[in-house]
């Protein structure tokens, strides 16, 4: 049996930004799984703190942006004493290729973790060819 | 882990006859509270991935302390929380399965087991702590024991 490995996390990684924000909060890349099936991709996106109403999930040129928002008015009036991590807002864009059919794709969130769904474009699919 | 004394609020009272209280001021502190631990000759020897799962953030809030951790994904069942004494034990399991035929192009997840325990330098009120579980945040509330407040000494 293999000895249990303590889990370690990494530092949130902060956004390069191009363009300067007009909000002091900062932004912070989540952390991302990305798998297909044949059905297409699937991106899982860990935003802790967000909820459906905070999150913005859109599709522009190609380019898929996710923000997700968080809510800084629980952490009015509190003095840090331990900190291990940092809070913040969360963003992460992926361009898609033309094989994604942009217009099906499907989001699901619970428990702070976002779920995309980006099903293959109908003739992207790979079909078997039948052999007479 | 030991935390260390919570500091007297002397900041709090300077919001409040400024009249207004910036809500950023609060993450401007843990900005600059975890820059000076990041900076600390202590850590020198650590590599850039560090730190156990889950990450938590103590909070004091007036006289009782707020913790909050960083779960998501994990399902409430799949999480337990003790009190004893002076310390919270916070354990469980955090499960990220994919479908068998799936091909991963990326993984950044952390999953599996963990179990992290907080201990305070004060009496916490034991029956009144109390914890909140929402979108992968868990925010546990613990109130400061009766007895352990300060008590103004009258001088005769």
């Amino acid at each position: 049996m293999a000895s249990k490995k303590e889990l370690q996390v990494a530092q949130k990684r902060e956004l390069e930004k191009k363009e300067e924000t007009t909000i002091p909060a900062r932004i912070f890349v989540p952390n991302a799984d990305i798998y297909e099936t044949k059905d297409g991709l699937n991106v899982v996106l860990e935003m802790p703190g967000v909820d459906k109403n905070s999150v913005d999930v859109r599709v522009e040129d190609n380019v898929l942006k996710v923000d997700g928002k968080l809510d800084f008015s629980k952490y009015r009036g509190l003095q840090p004493l331990y900190t291990e991590y940092n809070v913040g807002h969360f963003s992460r864009s992926f361009r898609l290729s033309g094989k994604i059919d942009q217009n099906k794709i499907g989001a699901e969130l619970k428990d702070g973790v976002l779920a995309l769904v980006l099903p293959l474009a109908e003739k992207a699919k790979p079909r078997a060819i039948q052999v007479n | 882990m030991i935390l260390p004394r919570p500091i007297n609020n002397y900041q709090g009272v300077a919001n409040m006859i400024m009249g207004f209280a910036d809500p950023f001021d609060t993450l401007l502190d843990l900005q600059r509270s975890l820059e000076a631990t990041l900076a600390n000759d202590w850590l020198r020897d650590l590599t850039t991935s560090r730190g156990p799962f889950p990450p938590i953030n103590v909070f004091q809030q007036g006289d009782d302390i707020l913790a909050i951790i960083e779960l998501p994904g994990v399902s409430k069942s799949d999480l337990q929380i003790e009190a004893k004494e002076n310390s919270i034990r916070i354990f469980g399991k955090k499960a990220v399965d994919y479908p068998e035929e799936a091909s991963l192009h990326r993984r950044e997840r952390v999953s599996g087991e963990f179990d992290r325990t907080l201990s305070f330098p004060v009496q916490i009120e034991a029956d009144g702590i109390k914890a909140e579980f929402r979108d992968g945040i868990l925010a546990v509330f613990l109130p400061r024991a009766e007895s352990d407040k300060p008590r103004n000494i009258k001088i005769t």
